[in-house]
């Protein structure tokens, strides 16, 4: 039973944490019709960034001369420490997507094979700086030194605080107030009309450019809270950023591009099945939880199977 | 991007000459050449002229290639006698037929999900069929083995490419002609003609009475098929396959040698990968070093830039600028110049 709640609380927690991330690239798909292949690579510049910002300006030069042997860093890290990288990284990836979409992606709108490629190239360059300049080992954001490791749930379950409560919390407030933004703003009032004519909203006199960039700006920042909570819960290295471009991937496929419901379904459905079948995937004395992947694919499958363009899809 | 597939028929002379060349190319060039270079890009232009012959003919961009050719290469390596993986020790000619059909079967099954959904979606359903199959070879170490399959048996044609490069080389060659040859073929066939239908005017074809999915489902399978060929002569190639070689990189290298080549004439396949071999082999060697951000060990950051410039100047790749390039050169702008009067000098 405490195997259960646990093995249900990381799936909930990476559920999250999908959330977060794909629900960035499902807006901006929405309203623009732009698949941004780059978004792996902003999650992973975000995490970068803000770890950079976090080792710069909060790590304790004094203390063991920077080299710690048990492993372990000692020094300690304020809340501000883990909070003003936050939000720094994320603004900073919030006007990269802006600068990206207005240079590399403004003056060639509809053509959305042609933009999914150039979004593709720019991943590979990005991929290979990060690589080049923090190199391939995996680097964690520290978490702030007065949050508690763990909590204890009723029941005797044990689980990581950060991951349980501040991941958790972090999904929750960002739906939300994505939820308000789309539905009582009208900001998202534009983008609800431009993801169902375009052209109807551009010719009533609204600019339509300005709200792509706000839109990009918004997804983009999304990729980047989601590359710092991340890089606080699981890690920062190479790889990742192929990782979590694929589980948006998966995520919105699941879904539906464009819907945020979708977005929210298709991270629960992703973070659950992979979280259980890393664990249950037992039948006796046969261990399949290699195979855990497949489990995955057959949900894609069978969702695509019944609809082909996703829960929540709706035809473009 | 709306496909803009050149109509224009390859010429015969042009490909016996390019053939020709290629076929006496062992005795003109180095053997490092010859391997590190022609043969691979021979069969990475396979690769990439399934993903062409998709893209063109059906309008459908597909990054799954790399995913079929993981299955078909791992499915050889499985099957016959080798370090790592299931060993089953098959005749290498019978575990090649084994792979190809394993390939084409998964391939069918991959195409009938994706079929139905269309341009930037079957790009993204395609996309996590690969990775999800580099997932799942670098999680199922029985069938991948533990750091890759290594000393694959190979088949008695291709020799020992140890010691001698050439058999292999012809080998890949003759294969890489036979399938330019075949799609070509296939594309003027009553299923080509219907598959480019189906690209242009899907709803006009469903009304004719097409079956449109199954169309597409076909056309994806004939691309496996081409895209196993290329899986298992990269066994061939380098002996070994690991699920590194499978990964989201290799996918995108693919596509990129296809942009690079254009993705609208299946010709670009090997234009594409010869310029990316040449590439991935000689800009080490000229490459300026700039700090950390560009240098001998920062290829891919080399590649994606020019595959950056590719996307931005010429959506029909280096094989799109040639042809506009012949087509200035055809058709002068201005009325030809009055002939000089040939002036004579006694």
């Amino acid at each position: 039973m405490n195997q259960f709640v646990t093995v249900t609380l990381n799936g909930l927690t990476l559920a999250a944490l999908y959330f977060v991330v794909a629900s960035g690239f499902t807006l901006i798909f929405g309203l623009m019709r732009v698949v941004n292949m780059a978004h792996g690579a902003l999650y992973l510049l975000g995490g970068y960034i803000a770890l950079e910002i976090q080792t710069r300006w909060f790590e304790d030069e004094g203390s063991g001369l920077g080299l710690s042997l048990s492993g372990a860093s000692d020094t300690e890290y304020s809340v501000f420490a883990w909070f003003v990288p936050l939000v720094l990284a994320t603004l900073i990836i919030g006007v990269l997507g802006v600068v990206l979409q207005q240079v590399f992606l403004r003056w060639n709108q509809g053509q959305d094979l042609r933009q999914a490629l150039i979004t593709i190239a720019l991943s590979v360059i990005l991929a290979d700086q990060m690589l080049a300049y923090w190199g391939g080992i995996s680097k964690d954001i520290a978490a702030p030194s007065a949050w508690p490791t763990s909590i204890t749930l009723p029941g005797d379950v044990r689980f990581g605080f950060f991951r349980g409560v501040v991941v958790l919390a972090a999904a929750l407030i960002i739906g939300l107030g994505l939820y308000l933004i789309i539905k009582r703003t009208r900001f998202g009032k534009i983008v609800r009309a431009g993801v169902d004519d375009r052209d109807m909203v551009s010719a009533l006199g609204i600019n339509v450019n300005r709200v792509f960039i706000g839109m990009f700006f918004l997804g983009a920042m999304l990729a980047g809270i989601g590359g710092v909570l991340g890089g606080t819960m699981i890690s920062l290295a190479p790889g990742q950023d192929t990782a979590f471009l694929l589980n948006s991937l998966i995520v919105v496929i699941i879904g539906g591009m464009g819907s945020l419901g979708g977005a929210a379904i298709g991270a629960l459905a992703l973070g659950l099945v992979d979280a259980y079948a890393d664990v249950y995937l037992v039948f006796g004395d046969v261990d399949l939880t290699n195979y855990s992947i497949i489990v995955t694919f057959a949900l894609l499958v069978g969702v695509l199977a019944v609809r082909p363009l996703g829960l929540f899809g709706r035809p473009a | 991007m709306n496909p803009i597939v050149s109509t224009k028929r390859f010429s015969w002379p042009a490909l016996i000459v390019v053939v020709a060349l290629a076929a006496i190319a062992p005795l003109l060039v180095s053997d490092f050449f010859l391997n590190s270079i022609l043969t691979k890009a021979l069969w990475l232009g396979i690769a990439a002229a399934s993903l062409i012959f998709l893209a063109a003919y059906a309008g459908m961009v597909s990054l799954g290639q790399v995913g079929i050719y993981g299955i078909a290469g791992m499915a050889y390596a499985n099957l016959v006698l080798a370090d790592g993986g299931a060993g089953a020790a098959w005749n290498p000619y019978l575990a090649l037929i084994g792979a190809l059909v394993i390939a084409t079967v998964v391939g069918l099954g991959f195409g009938w999900i994706a079929a139905r959904s269309e341009g930037i979606y079957f790009l993204m359903i395609t996309l996590a069929f690969s990775v999800l199959v580099y997932y799942f070879f670098s999680q199922v170490t029985g069938l991948s083995g533990f750091g890759g399959i290594n000393s694959v048996d190979l088949p008695g044609v291709v020799g020992s490419p140890e010691t001698d490069p050439v058999p292999r080389y012809f080998l890949t060659l003759v294969v890489a002609v036979l399938v330019f040859l075949g799609l070509g073929a296939l594309s003027r066939t009553a299923f080509g003609l219907g598959m480019q239908g189906v690209r242009d005017e899907p709803a006009r074809m469903r009304a004719l009475g097409f079956d449109v999915t199954r169309h597409r489902t076909l056309a994806f399978g004939v691309a496996a098929f081409v895209a196993g060929v290329a899986g298992v002569l990269s066994v061939f190639y380098n002996t070994r396959i690991t699920p590194g070689s499978i990964n989201l990189a290799q996918t995108i290298d693919v596509l990129i040698v296809a942009v690079i080549g254009g993705l609208y004439r299946l010709e670009g396949a090997w234009v594409g990968a010869l310029t990316y071999a040449l590439i991935d082999n000689y800009s080490r060697e000229w490459v300026p070093e700039v700090g950390n951000v560009l240098g001998p060990a920062r290829f891919n950051t080399l590649i994606g830039v020019l595959f950056l410039i590719i996307v931005l100047a010429s959506p029909g790749g280096l094989i799109g600028i040639w042809d506009s390039l012949m087509a200035k050169v055809r058709t002068p702008r201005r009325a030809p110049a009055p002939k000089p009067v040939p002036q004579t000098i006694e």
